[in-house]
């Protein structure tokens, strides 16, 4: 940590930042309001998967970067899972260097403009950042400048690829391609390494492909970033499942040596509560998969979905939130969610909860469903609905809800999307037996070097969180490749 | 064995044989050495035949790990079964992923009853085979609507102790339901266990017959999958009472405890949809 500290300051003391914090003064850098990201009409972005959010225009983003201090302290970067040196990005973006602010971005972070787009900066870097802390202000635009400077860079045609160590020689996998996955093969890359990434499913990017829609995720910009990454060396491989179509082992025998496993939140929750399996409800991560990676909604494509007039969707989360919102853009004419606490205690990010209001998403909160009705077909054609209260707080630090007695009452649905959570995909660990597991089927590690049981088995993501954010897991692929690298160096001086 | 090679070529999944069986069955064998290698019985694979395919399941008939190919049996019913079907030898398949589910668990239980309808024998022989090899008696009964669409007679009867046809139209072998077939054998002789597979309305008739004699019987479900990982829950269904994904529990399951209706209706989820596109299919085609 010192070192990084050092690195930071040694940074910081280059002239041209010098020459920056000089050209105007803190005053009037703390005086300006924050930019705001321009946006589509609501009424217009809900018919469409068009992205909602515009970005920053040039001007907006050097207003706003103008608004950063350069503190000597800079404690956005203690918010930022992936230690991006926040200030010197922004400050290139000040100095009309925005290839630049580009480049310090990929020294930490292999997807930028995934990150500036789906991170939850307020609670992150945004949240530490000096504004928020000692000025009570709004911070700066962290985020929406993460992303002008990745989508700047894009547009520009000049993409620059990282620069990568020697190789060293030696074979390393990495298990699913989402934010975990390409992190570690990112960074397992640059250190030198022979990285082969194995996706069991058709594409490359995991839940960026397949879960986040594209109004708020185009898959254009993730694929831009997946490129970055084969311009590097790293080597995909599709339609391979680790622990099916080759065990661990096949592997090691082919040469690899150590192994990252960012397989993923696998298995859906469902409620267990009556009529949960009739045709017409879909878990989110089905109902997401069928629109986002297999276009149901394109009739170019085969893949069908059942889009309803009426949608309910279960769950205060941002995946509840991206399935609603999908449901209105796919024709529902009454998107609603339902959610068993109240709007203060949803995980969702605000941005998201903004966003479904103005598209006219409907919000019954401190309701929760107990049972599904269906036609002669088998389709579901109603849900009865249960008001709840809150309680005291839960494990989770949130009000626990509770059931009102006889409250119940039926609303008509033809569609229904649960999005309750998700656990962890059984597939790898249920083919190593050995490797050591919690109670809640997620890969035990240790939390510096995300090592496993097994040393040369590392873990980071949902596999080992059960259920987090994208930049999360970058950081634990990160973290890992640091752990796999240490490993891996000191095998090779034996 | 010969060792799992990872092999890194943009064209894979090519298909190095095609057989009809009859105008809408036919075998289909693809290279797939690394599938080759892990298959057991009872898996299936997920195959998507062009960038706008959909996923569908389809279990593996055979393999051959020398030559680095499984054989699918694919029977024409929709869109992608019929693009599959419109494939030449030397044609590609975009994408095939597994060997998926688990295997059948094979040992020795002393006879053994199988069952199979349609192009549910072809996922059944490879079981069959199994279980023959696991030193059983295996009585093996095979139902067909007519002559010409029974398949895997031969192999079936290198295996098999004793092979029993059945055809509704009685234009080979016995005429009848396979539940004829199965009861007859039940009352001749002692079954230990049942496995039955075939479309999902047969194996609730199999199901209800081998449960009047209570015969411990295993039925290979065929539902609707997208990912065929667990991610999405589309090919649920409910086994004792319980919530059960078919791609990672499955796809056997004890066939006295499937709410094969429940399954039923869940396999026509889409039907209008289907039919739509089928014909839309058929236009392009003509």
């Amino acid at each position: 940590m010192e070192k990084v500290a050092e690195y930071l300051k040694i940074e910081r003391a280059q002239e041209w930042r010098a020459e920056l914090r000089k050209s105007l003064k803190a005053k009037e850098r703390t005086s300006r309001e924050r930019v705001h990201m321009l946006e589509r009409d609501p009424d217009v972005r809900n018919k469409n998967i068009d992205e909602v959010n515009l970005g920053l225009t040039e001007d907006l983003a050097l207003l706003e970067a103008q608004r950063c201090l350069d503190c000597p302290n800079p404690t956005c970067i203690s918010g930022c899972p992936v230690g991006i040196n926040i200030p010197k990005f922004i400050k290139k973006i000040d100095a009309h260097d925005y290839l630049g602010a580009a480049v310090v971005l990929k020294e930490t972070n292999a997807l930028p403009a995934v990150c500036g787009r789906v991170c939850p900066q307020e609670k992150q870097c945004e949240n530490n950042c000096f504004y928020t802390i000692s000025l009570k202000k709004p911070a700066v635009a962290i985020g929406h400048l993460e992303r002008f400077a990745a989508d700047f860079e894009r547009d520009s045609g000049k993409v620059a690829i990282p620069e990568v160590a020697e190789s060293n020689g030696i074979k390393v996998a990495v298990i699913g391609s989402g934010p975990a996955g390409l992190s570690a093969a990112g960074d397992l890359r640059k250190f030198g390494y022979d990285v082969t990434v194995f996706e069991a499913l058709h594409e490359i990017g995991g839940v960026l492909k397949y879960g986040i829609p594209e109004f708020r995720l185009p898959n254009e910009i993730v694929d831009v970033e997946i490129n970055v990454m084969r311009e590097m060396g790293v080597k995909f491989k599709t339609n391979f499942i680790v622990g099916k179509t080759a065990s661990i082992d096949d592997l090691k025998a082919q040469g690899f040596e150590a192994f990252f496993i960012g397989s993923g939140a696998g298995l859906p929750r469902f409620m267990n509560i009556q009529g949960e399996n009739f045709n017409g409800i879909f878990s989110s991560n089905e109902y997401l998969t069928r629109v986002n990676l297999m276009h149901a909604a394109n009739s170019e494509y085969d893949t069908p979905v059942l889009s309803g007039k009426n949608v309910a969707v279960i769950g205060g989360g941002n995946t509840a939130m991206d399935s609603v919102r999908t449901a209105k853009r796919l024709g529902a004419d009454r998107a609603m969610i339902i959610y068993r606490r109240s709007e203060q205690e949803m995980p969702a990010r605000l941005e998201e909860v903004k966003h479904a209001k103005e598209e006219g998403i409907e919000f019954m909160t401190l309701h929760n469903p107990v049972e599904y009705f269906a036609d002669e077909n088998g389709r579901v054609n109603k849900a009865r609905i249960q008001k709840m209260e809150l309680g005291e707080p839960d494990a989770s630090g949130r009000r626990r809800p509770y059931p009102i007695p006889d409250s119940e009452f039926d609303i008509e649905v033809d569609t229904v999307v649960v999005s309750v959570g998700v656990s962890p995909n059984p597939i790898i660990p249920s083919s190593i037996p050995e490797l050591k597991m919690t109670d809640w089927g997620t890969i035990v590690v240790e939390k510096d070097t995300m090592q496993s049981s097994i040393p040369e088995l590392f873990a980071g993501g949902d596999i080992v969180r059960g259920g987090a954010t994208v930049i999360l897991a970058m950081g634990d692929g990160r973290k890992a490749a640091a752990g796999m690298h240490k490993y891996l160096q000191e095998k090779v001086k034996k | 064995m010969p060792a799992l090679k990872i092999i890194d070529i943009k064209k894979m999944n090519k298909i190095v044989e095609k057989e009809f069986f009859s105008e809408n069955v036919a075998k289909i064998v693809i290279e797939a050495p690394e599938i080759a290698v892990s298959r057991k019985p009872g898996h299936f694979v997920i195959i998507r035949i062009d960038e706008k395919g959909e996923r569908i399941p389809l279990t593996i008939a055979s393999s051959d790990s020398e030559k680095g190919t499984i054989t699918l049996v694919v029977q024409k019913v929709g869109v992608t079964s019929a693009k599959l079907l419109a494939l030449e030898e030397g044609g590609f398949i975009n994408d095939v992923v597994g060997p998926l589910g688990k295997a059948t668990h094979i040992e020795k239980v002393g006879t053994v009853l199988c069952a199979g309808g349609g192009v549910g024998v072809a996922p059944l022989l490879p079981i069959v085979e199994g279980f023959k090899k696991a030193g059983n008696r295996v009585i093996t009964v095979l139902a067909a609507r007519s002559k010409d669409l029974v398949i895997l007679e031969e192999q079936m009867r290198e295996f098999s102790d004793e092979v029993i046809i059945m055809t509704d139209d009685g234009s080979y072998g016995k005429k009848g339901l396979v539940t004829y077939g199965m009861e007859d054998v039940i009352n001749r002789e002692k079954v230990n266990l049942s496995v039955v597979i075939g479309p999902a309305i047969m194996m609730k008739f199999a199901a209800l017959t081998t449960k009047k004699y209570n015969i411990k019987t295993y039925a290979s479900l065929n539902t609707i999958m997208v990912d065929g990982t667990g991610m999405c829950g589309a090919c649920r269904i409910t086994v004792g009472g319980k919530t059960k994904f078919v791609c990672v529990d499955g796809p056997e399951f004890d066939a006295h405890e499937v709410d094969f209706n429940l399954m039923l209706s869940r396999l026509g989820a889409y039907r209008e949809q289907e039919m739509k596109a089928y014909e839309n299919y058929l236009k392009t085609v003509q």
